[in-house]
C-alpha cells in the first residue's frame, strides 16, 4: 500500500491549530477590538513601538508563526471540508490552490520580515 | 378490565430487494412496558404483526454486536436501547447507515470483514515460541495499554456514525483501526511494522478528520477515534524518521 | 433465495441531520476565520514594511465597522475552535501513566486551559509593556 503524505500536512495543521488555540483569541482581541475600539491604549498599535518588536528576532518569530501556521491550518481544513461538502471533482486542482496559497504567503511573509 | 393498554409507534424503514425500487417508511403500534427494548419492540412486531420484518440480533445483551442499527437518527444496539427513553414519541428504526442495505434492517458487512482480515486481528509472536517456554507473562500495566480497544463487538456503529467512511467506503475505518491499534499495542504481538502499512496509507488513519462520532457511539468505550489519532502520530513520527533513515540501508 | 439488489444511500446533506455532525462542520468553518484574519495581519505587515503612513492607513482599516464586526465574529470562531481543540486534543495522546493511574482526558484539556490563561495574559501583558 502506498504511503501517504499527509504527515507533512498534518503536522503544519497542529502546529497551526496550537497556534490559532493559545495565540488567536487575545490576538484577535487586542489588534482587532481592544485597539480599534480605544478599550487598550492606540499606542499599544503605534508604528514604531510595533517596527521595533519586528526588528527582533523574536518578533519576527511570532508574526511569522502566527501568520504562516495560521494559514496552513486553514489550509488544510478548508481542502478536507470540501471533500466533507461532497466536492470531490478537482481534488488535484484545489489541493495546489489551498496548500498552494499557504506557501505563497507564508514566502511572501518570511520576505517581508526580512527586510523590516 | 385492566386500563387501555399503552402502546408506542415504531416506524421502519423497509426494504425488500425483490419488490422496492427504493426503501419506505412503514408504521407499526407495538403494546408498551416500560421494560421493552427496541430489540423486544421488533420481536413483537416480527411475531405479531408483520412477520416479514428483518433484523439481526443474537445475544440479547449488548456483546454480540448484531442487533446495530439507526434509532432515531444515531447508530444504537437495538437490544440496549429502550423504548421508555423515547415513549410516548414516536420511534423511527433505520438500517445502518454508511453500509449497503441487503433487506429492511440488514446491511451488507462484507467491507468490514475483508478489512478486519486485512489488519492480521491475532497475535503474531515475535519469535517463534515453543510450548515448554509456557505462557505469555503480561503485567497489568501491559494489559492497559490495549485492554479497552479490545472490548471490540464488531457492531459497526462506528461505522455507521463515520461521515468519512459514508463519502469513501475506500477507508479502512474506524472499528479495523480500532482493533488494529488492539494488536499493535500487544506486548505479545511482533507484528505491529506489518499492520503500520495499512496505517499509514491515504486510507488508513488519513481519511479520518476527528469528527468523533465514532467514540460518542460506541456501546463499550472503545474510543476508536483515540485510537486512530494516537496513530496518526505514530504515522508521522514514522513518516519523518524514515525521510533520515529510509527503510533498506543498513543502520550500521 | 431471493435476488440481492443493496440499496446505497445517498449522502447529500449528511451533516444537517444530527447536532453532532453540525457542530463539527461550524468548528471546520472556524478556519475559514482564522484564515482571513492571518491574511489581514499580512496585509498590516506589508503596511509595516512600506512605512509609517501605510501603516497608519492600514490602522484606520481595522476601525471601520465592517472590520470590527469582522473581528468580532473571528474572536468567536477562535474561541470555538480553542474549546473544540482543548476537548479533542487528549485523543491524541498516548496513555499518561502518572504513579499507577492513567491521567483521564479532562486533566489534559484541563491543564491546557491553564496554559492558554498564562499565555494569553503573557501576551496582553507584552502588548502593554513592550
Amino acid at each position: 500500500m502506498k504511503r501517504s503524505n499527509e504527515p507533512i500536512f498534518w503536522s503544519l495543521f497542529g502546529a497551526g491549530g496550537v497556534v490559532v488555540a493559545f495565540i488567536l483569541p487575545m490576538l484577535i482581541f487586542i489588534t482587532g477590538i481592544a485597539v480599534p475600539l480605544g478599550i487598550l491604549p492606540h499606542e499599544v498599535m503605534e508604528f514604531e513601538r510595533i517596527r521595533d518588536f519586528a526588528d527582533a528576532w523574536q518578533g519576527k518569530l511570532f508574526i511569522f508563526a502566527v501568520i504562516s501556521l495560521t494559514l496552513w491550518h486553514s489550509a488544510h481544513r478548508i481542502f478536507l471540508s470540501l471533500h466533507d461538502l461532497g466536492i470531490h471533482w478537482g481534488r488535484g486542482f484545489f489541493r495546489w490552490l489551498c496548500y498552494g496559497f499557504a506557501g505563497f504567503c507564508t514566502l511572501l511573509t518570511v520576505y517581508l520580515l526580512m527586510h523590516i | 378490565m385492566a386500563d387501555a393498554k399503552k402502546t408506542i409507534e415504531i416506524e421502519i424503514l423497509r426494504y425488500r430487494p425483490d419488490q422496492d425500487q427504493e426503501p419506505v417508511w412503514q408504521s407499526y403500534q407495538v403494546p408498551f412496558t416500560d421494560d421493552m427494548s427496541v430489540l423486544q419492540g421488533l420481536q413483537y412486531i416480527k411475531d405479531h404483526l408483520d412477520g416479514t420484518v428483518s433484523f439481526r440480533w443474537s445475544c440479547r445483551m449488548a456483546i454480540c454486536g448484531s442487533c446495530g442499527m439507526m434509532i432515531n437518527n444515531k447508530p444504537m444496539l437495538s437490544c440496549k436501547t429502550f423504548l421508555r427513553e423515547f415513549y410516548p414519541a414516536k420511534i423511527q428504526i433505520e438500517a445502518m447507515r454508511h453500509l449497503p442495505i441487503e433487506k429492511d434492517l440488514i446491511v451488507n458487512i462484507d467491507d468490514f470483514i475483508g478489512k478486519l482480515e486485512s489488519i492480521k486481528p491475532y497475535i503474531i509472536p515475535k519469535a517463534a515460541r515453543s510450548l515448554e517456554q509456557g505462557e505469555y507473562l503480561q503485567t497489568p500495566a501491559q494489559r492497559d495499554k490495549y485492554e479497552q480497544f479490545s472490548s471490540c463487538i464488531n457492531c459497526l456503529l462506528c461505522y455507521a456514525a463515520c461521515p468519512q467512511y459514508g463519502l469513501n467506503p475506500e477507508f479502512t475505518g474506524p472499528g479495523v483501526l480500532a482493533l488494529l491499534h488492539r494488536y499493535n499495542a500487544d506486548s505479545r504481538d511482533g507484528a505491529s511494522a506489518e499492520r503500520m502499512a495499512v496505517v499509514n496509507a491515504d486510507t488508513g488513519v488519513w481519511g479520518c478528520t476527528l469528527v468523533g462520532y465514532c467514540s460518542e457511539v460506541c456501546p463499550k468505550q472503545v474510543d476508536p477515534a483515540a485510537a486512530v489519532n494516537r496513530n496518526k502520530v505514530n504515522s508521522t513520527l514514522d513518516y519523518f524518521y524514515r525521510m533520515l533513515i529510509p527503510k533498506g540501508e543498513a543502520s550500521e | 433465495m431471493t435476488t440481492r439488489k443493496p440499496y446505497i444511500r445517498s449522502m447529500q446533506g449528511w451533516w444537517l441531520k444530527n447536532t453532532f455532525y453540525k457542530k463539527y462542520m461550524i468548528r471546520e468553518a472556524t478556519s475559514i476565520f482564522a484564515a482571513i484574519y492571518a491574511l489581514i495581519l499580512l496585509e498590516g505587515l506589508m503596511a509595516l514594511a512600506s512605512g509609517a503612513a501605510a501603516w497608519n492607513d492600514w490602522l484606520v482599516s481595522m476601525r471601520s465597522p465592517v472590520a470590527v464586526i469582522f473581528h468580532l465574529l473571528a474572536l468567536a470562531a477562535a474561541i470555538y475552535h480553542t474549546i473544540t481543540w482543548f476537548a479533542v486534543s487528549p485523543k491524541v495522546a498516548p496513555n499518561i501513566i502518572i504513579g499507577k493511574q492513567k491521567v483521564p482526558a479532562v486533566a489534559i484539556t484541563a491543564l491546557q486551559y491553564a496554559i492558554a490563561a498564562i499565555l494569553y495574559l503573557t501576551l496582553l501583558w507584552v502588548a502593554l509593556s513592550i
